[in-house]
């Protein structure tokens, strides 16, 4: 898995061009999120893509030929942290509440709504953890369940941050190599 | 003063330079059209709008500047559609214009509505969606800038009707500001020198050239680097005319049809140096078995090109032109004699296929047909071919001198190109001598343009190389499907008589002996020729690497030819 984080212009159909262009070369889209970042004219897209190196570096260079993209950060070579939010609804009956709500702690995940037969829990986290609770969950019966997909960022001062507008202008890929 | 759209389009295009527009009008561009009239503009009326974006492409190749295309909506729209794709894939920078619906109506399905950025989002550079007067002229300077930086493309403007109709300031800005587009590429000091490392090493070197010597004007530092280092130089089926064919370093075509030392040639190097082209798959053939012994070099103004097919060894990202001026003064001089005399050697008889003195056995062949024209019109023409066995006999048999001479769908193979692209390379270059070169299959997709030929009269040639069948693809089915003829058998109507129709001088050629006298004919005639030349039906390309099949695997030229005189 090879996880992208692009910066694109906030404008009609950017999402679609960033779509099509993963689509019509031949690539899997994992998951993608779109949202604001700190700049109004500016979002974020977090792709994940299912590829192998010499991919990731095709799919990096595909991106960097449309328009509206301003930036393209290859998350998976760097140390990044990447999170997953999940609302998963739980079946409960007044046996089980207890047990579920027990487990919930476990996982530092929240119950943010009760009904008489249910319960909906919120967590966020790596895959790994998101993926450990429904495990644990699903003997109780998963009702319904939606996932955000991954969102990631760079550790420390990193090169995906944009404080104006114009850093984003600013970044020069200009010390890429293009050999193997 | 506030302009209306329509007015600060047209404001904008002359600004751009455009002199001359290939278009059809309807409903949702009227306000533009209405506009028009005001502007010193020649407007091309077409046929058929496929027309219009080929002739806009053929302009732009043969001027080297930007071909502009204009429809309406709809209909209009969507037949574009196979231009815009046929510019994308060969790097033509074309700007295209359609009319859209009223702004308060996309989304409904209104009449003549269709959603043509969305359709066109995969094969062009860029669109735009214009639904504000005031946003034209910013669009429109965007939008050539972006067709011809970089790496060159098509750009369609899809224009509301409000927005042709209401009013705004005219605002021409002083250069577009384009965030996320960064067209200008230089390669990296340490890759250069590696790369010289490379050139410096080499035993059996051969240079690839593309489509990218035209477009970065890179022909005389070409010629200066492959001099220097004693490089000879295989070409693509776009990069013919980048490199004089008389030239001794010229090897000639590569390819599936290319000739059998050229492939042989890239199969035995040691450096491949790829300048602007990118490693087609109608020219590697088999990618696991292509030039096995050969490190790569690879310039190229597109990084997405590099590595995306063949592994660079090294990549140099950046303007070909001058890329090569910063490698010239420091490539030394080599000594090839060895690697050349060999690939001389290959060549055998081969390299004398002197078609023109066999005996005449009473069959016509295209490659009579095509070598006379070349004869006859000195190799000086611009020859714009359709796609198709005619296409491979004209790459092989016409030699081109001279860039931008030879205009035809490399990458997407479209089929009714030739006639409308070389209605666009006469408006572009009026002075020159315009040949048409098409298949009997493909003339008759387009052919509807001779109306266009009539009504501007234009002045060209056009040669139908007519064999009655869909010859490549027949030539596949003798090949590969035991000559099973699915659906290429093609009846056609008397060419000369449709040509008389638009008011044209037609001949109908069959025999060898009147070849030269129709070419001379045609020649002399003020306007369009068209000659229907009745050749051999079931005549084949060779050689031919099949598809897929490893470069250095090609199918010969079986010795029956030599007999029939299509080859020697």
């Amino acid at each position: 898995m090879n996880t992208f984080v692009v910066l694109v212009e906030n404008v009609p159909g950017v999402l679609t061009r960033v779509a099509s262009l993963v689509r019509r070369r031949g690539f899997n889209i994992e998951s993608l999120t779109v949202g604001h970042t700190e700049t109004d004219e500016v979002s974020r897209m977090t792709i994940v893509i299912d590829t192998d190196d010499l991919g990731a570096r095709r799919v990096e260079a595909h991106l960097y030929k449309l328009l509206n993209v301003l930036r393209v950060d290859h998350i998976s070579a760097q140390t990044a942290v990447l999170r997953d939010l999940a609302l998963i609804k739980v079946s409960a009956t007044p046996e089980t509440r207890a047990q579920i709500m027990q487990l919930t702690q476990v996982f530092r995940a929240r119950v943010v709504d009760v009904s008489p037969t249910s319960l909906m829990i919120e967590t966020t986290g790596t895959e790994d953890k998101v993926d450990s609770l429904i495990e644990v969950l699903r003997p109780y019966g998963i009702l319904e369940m939606a996932r955000t997909g991954r969102v990631a960022m760079a550790r420390g001062t990193g090169p995906t941050r944009t404080q104006t507008y114009e850093d984003v202008e600013a970044t020069e890929d200009s010390n890429v190599s293009y050999s193997v | 003063m506030k302009k209306t759209g329509g007015q600060i389009l047209w404001e904008s295009l002359v600004r751009e330079g455009v002199t001359c527009v290939f278009g059809y009008p309807g409903g949702a561009i009227l306000p533009a059209y209405d506009a028009m009239l005001d502007y010193p503009i020649r407007h091309v009326l077409v046929r058929h709008e496929q027309g219009a974006t080929h002739m806009a492409d053929g302009y732009a190749r043969a001027s080297g500047g930007v071909g502009v295309a204009i429809a309406t909506s709809g209909p209009g729209a969507t037949n574009m559609v196979t231009g815009i794709a046929t510019a994308m894939m060969d790097s033509v920078p074309i700007v295209c214009i359609t009319g859209q619906v009223g702004s308060k109506l996309i989304g409904s399905d209104a009449f003549q509505e269709t959603d043509i950025t969305g359709i066109t989002l995969p094969v062009t550079k860029h669109n735009y969606l214009v639904t504000r007067a005031d946003e034209v002229a910013r669009v429109v300077r965007e939008a050539f800038y972006v067709a011809r930086s970089g790496r060159p493309g098509p750009v369609l403007i899809d224009i509301t009707k409000d927005a042709q109709q209401s009013l705004a300031e005219f605002v021409w800005p002083d250069e577009p500001k384009l965030r996320g587009y960064r067209p200008a590429h230089r390669p990296l000091e340490r890759e250069v020198e590696h790369a010289l490392d490379l050139i410096h090493s080499a035993k059996r070197p051969v240079i690839l050239a593309g489509h990218g010597i035209m477009v970065s004007g890179a022909m005389t530092v070409v010629r200066q680097f492959a001099e220097r280092t004693n490089i000879p130089i295989a070409m693509t089926l776009l990069g013919i005319g980048g490199f004089p064919a008389s030239h001794p370093l010229n090897l000639g075509m590569m390819g599936m049809h290319g000739e059998a030392w050229v492939n042989t040639a890239i199969q035995e190097a040691d450096l491949l140096l790829a300048f602007g082209m990118r490693f087609d798959d109608r020219v590697t053939g088999n990618l696991k078995t292509y030039a096995p012994t050969a490190k790569k070099i690879h310039i190229d103004i597109d990084p997405a090109e590099i590595n995306k097919n063949v592994r660079a060894d090294v990549g140099l990202v950046g303007d070909l032109r001058e890329t090569l001026e910063e490698l010239l003064p420091r490539v030394e001089a080599c000594d090839r004699g060895e690697w050349l005399s060999y690939i001389g050697g290959l060549k055998g008889d081969a390299a004398v296929r002197d078609i023109q003195n066999l005996p005449d056995n009473g069959h016509l062949y295209a490659a009579h047909v095509i070598n006379d024209i070349w004869r006859e019109t000195d190799g000086k023409a611009i020859v714009v071919t359709d796609v198709g066995q005619h296409q491979m006999w004209e790459a092989q048999y016409y030699k081109h001198e001279d860039p931008r001479s030879l205009i035809t769908s490399g990458g997407l193979g479209t089929m009714g190109f030739a006639l409308p692209a070389a209605i666009g390379a006469k408006l572009a270059r009026p002075d020159a001598e315009v040949w048409v070169v098409a298949g009997d299959g493909g003339f008759q997709m387009t052919l509807a343009e001779l109306g266009t030929i009539m009504q501007e009269g234009i002045d060209i040639n056009v040669a139908i190389i007519n064999n009655g069948y869909l010859g490549m693809v027949r030539q596949w089915q003798e090949f590969f499907y035991e000559r099973r003829y699915a659906a290429t058998p093609l009846v056609s109507p008397d060419f000369a008589k449709l040509a008389e129709a638009y008011g044209l001088k037609a001949m109908h050629v069959s025999t060898r002996a009147e070849v030269v006298p129709s070419v001379q004919a045609a020649r002399a005639h003020r306007g369009t020729v068209v000659i229907d030349f009745h050749v051999e039906q079931e005549d084949s390309v060779y050689p031919m690497v099949p598809a897929g099949n490893d470069l250095h695997n090609m199918i010969r030229r079986p010795s029956a030819i030599v007999e029939t005189g299509a080859d020697a």
